[in-house]
């Protein structure tokens, strides 16, 4: 297991910086969110752009080529993640594909992967999971029942924080088709058109400008063949769909960090204060220093989790665990590094003309996403932990 | 590039012949072999393992074959070292000679002084001692003030070293002294090496929080020195003394491999211990996530280490990796100990006797000895100075050097 990208997944790495640096740095993301203030594009990234990072193929990274994608693992496309964080780069990469086109790969039928896979990475349509319903995420939590109807099942109840909900195609919604909130087993997976009777989308205006939704689901009527997979057995395709996205997600941040970080360090070199460079100060330069250990150390964890995601000779097991360090380690250097930036940048790191908040903002959003500090550290330690 | 395949090859299958399965598991404290004019084994795979290296040259691989070296080009070095690292083999020898005064005299040596000191260095057959640190120079080593005065043909060496590690053990000490008072602190030091059988040298141990210790403060009373033995020019000690640190960290990163994991498992101290799951209270339940959390740190210390010995071979730059590493480990250490105590309760406060488990006065000791290892080979802060300037680039601050 290599914890350094390899030379393709480095090349790919430098053509995305070279793309998102071009056609979606900082300022774009800052020019949509004021936009949407004033009633524009409400769906929190530019199609356009979309449209362009498709034709790149990025889209079909991590599907095997007999679903029309690329096959190049997790590990490459976490190399495209670090660019995108480092920019700050809205995009349904994380939601349509990573999470949902992998529910839909590694839970669905040669019928649904025919209907959706090709529309996925080809960008046509969109589709987005919903999971959460409560405000902090724990995917063995779903209380939304799905009820048998005759030949189908009618589902009733709400989710929130559904990642690029507005304005998606379907959701893939996870229900509860037997057993309890706190259990995995009982979990079924469905795909729900954002178009049926009974489905009502509300946006969450979070304040990293991301798109986020909530859902109201009232007796809405989906057929048997919207079951991905098994009834009741839902959760273990879920849960590996929800660890390359804990994984992608990690290394948005670790790019995103890394970018703060960098930029910081600058700040401290170049802003006299007492008429010497405040980089000069000890007490600055013990904290900038333990930052720059942190974010080593979560490079280590993201490049041992992306090369997990992407190692046959692991179980479902230890590749959770590598996913809930990467997302945990990268978290809390993301966490540190992003309150030093803003304090370390003075009165100038509070006001919205620089981005270092606008980092510090998404950088807490990613946090609280796919599963926060705490969630992480107690599922790799139960993973992990030998009763004797 | 054939070529380098065959000495894999090669390397492979005499390793797997002549490496006694036994040192092919992680090594307990206690079993290291120090090399030395008198080596003691624990048992006889050690000894022949030490045997066989040291027959084949490979104490020191990548030593010149004169001087008793392997002979080894940095190439067959590179692939010797995965191969160890392979087959999960141990140290035949830890030498501080070896590591870290042994390059230094390749580097600025005489063709004698090569000739006398390296071969049986390379044999293993004198055990070093490290005499930098004094009472009043630690962080700021070059304020040292032991000194050693012209008479002649040798020089006469008075003053005081502390924390020389196994001072009262070693055959022989490399030291740095002050040859000239009056020049700026850096300019009048200079690097002896000096037989610890030298009339006038006492060695005494010193005593530390976690009990008896293999520190000791060595003094120095008019001992004769031989000027053959001066290493370098005179006055010109301080920098063969950075290039030595300089392998004391490679040698320490390297030596870190070796010794991971640490033999205290967290997460199996905590099955044992702690209550199940179902029988957890609230304090319980905090504290076990408390222990998960120490353990994920570690597991990204030693995922830190495995990169960056992957990114040394493809010859990246990994100077920033390595001023990280004994930081990152030291102070993870402390903190895994006080996790440990706290895990334990009454049972990690014993010192000793029956009431106590030997596992648990290990715990109880070693937390005491991490308090020493933030200190040892560059202090924590010292650390964090070195990765402000030389990889973070920052300005010098205006209250003067900050050590580095
Ligand atoms: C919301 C807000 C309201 C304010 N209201 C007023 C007001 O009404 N009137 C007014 O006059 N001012 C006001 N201020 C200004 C405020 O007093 C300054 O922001 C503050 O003194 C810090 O200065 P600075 O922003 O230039 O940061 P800098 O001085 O540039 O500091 C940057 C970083 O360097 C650190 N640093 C600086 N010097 C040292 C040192 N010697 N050692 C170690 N670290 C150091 C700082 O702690 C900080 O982390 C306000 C500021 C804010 C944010
Ligand atoms: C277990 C052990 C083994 C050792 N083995 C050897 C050996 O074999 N040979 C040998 O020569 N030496 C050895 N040493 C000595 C070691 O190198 C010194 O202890 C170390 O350099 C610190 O020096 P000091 O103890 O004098 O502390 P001081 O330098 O007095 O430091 C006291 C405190 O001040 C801080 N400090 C000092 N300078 C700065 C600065 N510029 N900025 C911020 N903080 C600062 C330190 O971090 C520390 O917290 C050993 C030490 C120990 C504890």
């Amino acid at each position: 297991m290599s914890l350094v990208y390899s030379e393709e997944q480095q090349l790919l790495a430098d053509t995305a910086a070279e793309f998102l640096m071009a056609k979606s740095p900082v300022t774009a993301q800052r020019k949509l969110r004021d936009e949407a203030a004033e009633g524009g594009v409400s769906e929190g990234f530019d199609a356009a752009l979309w449209r362009e990072m498709v034709d790149m193929g990025w889209s079909a990274i991590p599907f095997p080529e007999a679903l029309g994608g690329l096959e190049f693992g997790c590990k490459g496309l976490g190399a495209v993640f670090e660019q995108i964080g480092r920019n700050l780069s809205a995009s349904p990469l994380l939601s349509s594909i990573v999470l949902g086109g992998s529910v839909i790969e590694l839970a669905g039928s040669e019928t649904q992967q025919a209907e959706w896979m090709a529309a996925l990475i080809g960008g046509e349509r969109r589709i987005a999971l919903a999971v959460d319903e409560t405000p902090r995420h724990d995917p063995t939590a779903v209380a939304l029942r799905a009820a048998r109807d005759g030949d189908g099942y009618l589902l009733t109840g709400t989710k929130a924080f559904v990642a690029d909900g507005v304005g998606a195609d379907a959701f893939i919604v996870a229900a509860r088709t037997g057993g309890q909130p706190g259990e995995a087993g009982g979990i079924s997976l469905f795909i729900v058109a954002a178009d049926a009777a009974g489905v009502q989308v509300s946006p969450m205006n979070t304040f990293d400008s991301r798109n986020h939704a909530s859902l109201a689901l009232k007796d809405v009527r989906v057929a048997a063949s919207a079951r991905l997979g098994a009834e009741g057995e839902g959760f273990a395709a879920l849960d590996a769909a929800l660890d390359r996205g804990r994984v992608c997600l990690a290394a948005e941040m670790l790019g995103a960090t890394q970018a703060l970080f960098d930029t910081t360090v600058e700040y401290l070199k170049t802003r006299v204060q007492f008429d010497v460079p405040i980089g000069s100060f000890q007490a600055l330069q013990h904290r900038a220093a333990w930052c720059y250990a942190h974010l080593q150390l979560a490079r280590s964890a993201v490049m041992a989790g992306l090369a997990a995601m992407d190692d046959p000779a692991l179980d479902a097991e230890a590749r959770a665990r590598m996913a809930s360090l990467a997302k945990w380690k990268a978290g809390d250097a993301a966490h540190r590094i992003s309150r030093e930036a803003v304090q370390m940048h003075g009165g100038m790191g509070v006001t919205d003309e620089l981005d270092v908040g606008l980092y510090l903002k998404r950088i807490r959003v990613a946090q609280a996403s796919l599963g926060d500090g705490d969630f992480h550290v107690q599922r790799y330690g139960d993973l992990s932990l030998v009763e004797t | 590039m054939s070529t380098l395949e065959d000495f894999r090859r090669e390397t492979r299958a005499w390793l797997e012949a002549n490496c006694p399965p036994s040192m092919r598991t992680a090594m307990p404290d206690g079993e290291l072999v120090w090399g030395g004019r008198t080596v003691e084994f624990k048992h006889e795979d050690q000894r022949l393992w030490f045997e066989r290296m040291r027959d084949k040259g490979w104490f020191c691989p990548d030593w010149p074959a004169e001087y008793g070296g392997g002979g080894l080009s940095p190439e067959q070095n590179a692939v010797l070292e995965s191969e160890l690292r392979r087959l999960h083999c141990r140290p035949p020898q830890i030498n501080l000679g070896i590591w870290m005064l042994g390059p230094v005299v390749l580097e600025f040596g005489t063709e004698e002084q090569k000739r006398e000191l390296l071969p049986p260095m390379a044999r293993g057959e004198i055990r070093w001692c490290q005499g930098f640190s004094e009472p009043n120079a630690g962080s700021d080593l070059a304020s040292l003030k032991t000194s050693a005065v012209d008479a002649g043909d040798h020089f006469v060496v008075n003053g005081t070293k502390i924390w020389t590690s196994y001072g009262d053990k070693s055959d022989w000490m490399y030291m740095l002294v002050r040859t000239n008072p009056d020049v700026p602190k850096q300019q009048g030091i200079s690097l002896l090496v000096v037989d610890m059988a030298s009339p006038g040298i006492e060695a005494r141990p010193i005593d530390l929080i976690s009990g008896k210790s293999s520190f000791c403060q060595v003094f120095f009373d008019n001992v004769k020195v031989p000027k053959r033995q001066l290493i370098g020019p005179l006055n010109g000690g301080w920098t063969l003394a950075k290039a030595l640190l300089q392998h004391e960290r490679r040698a320490m990163s390297k030596f870190g491999e070796f010794s991971l994991p640490t033999h205290f498992d967290l997460l199996s101290i905590a099955g044992k211990y702690l209550p199940a799951q179902d029988a957890s209270s609230p304090a319980d339940v905090a504290l076990r996530q408390r222990v998960y959390a120490m353990a994920m740190e570690e597991m990204a210390y030693s995922l830190t280490a495995q990169r960056m010995g992957e990114e040394a071979r493809a010859r990246r730059n990994v100077s920033g990796l390595m001023s990280i590493m004994k930081l990152v480990h030291s102070e993870q250490e402390k903190d895994k100990f006080e996790v440990l105590l706290d895990v334990l309760g009454h049972r990690a406060l014993g010192w000793e006797g029956e009431a106590f488990e030997p596992q648990e006065l290990a715990i109880a000791k070693a937390w005491l000895g991490s308090f020493a290892q933030t200190i040892a080979g560059g202090s924590s802060e010292v650390q964090l100075n070195v990765v402000a300037k030389r990889v973070l680039e920052l300005p010098e601050g205006n209250a003067g050097k900050q050590g580095k």
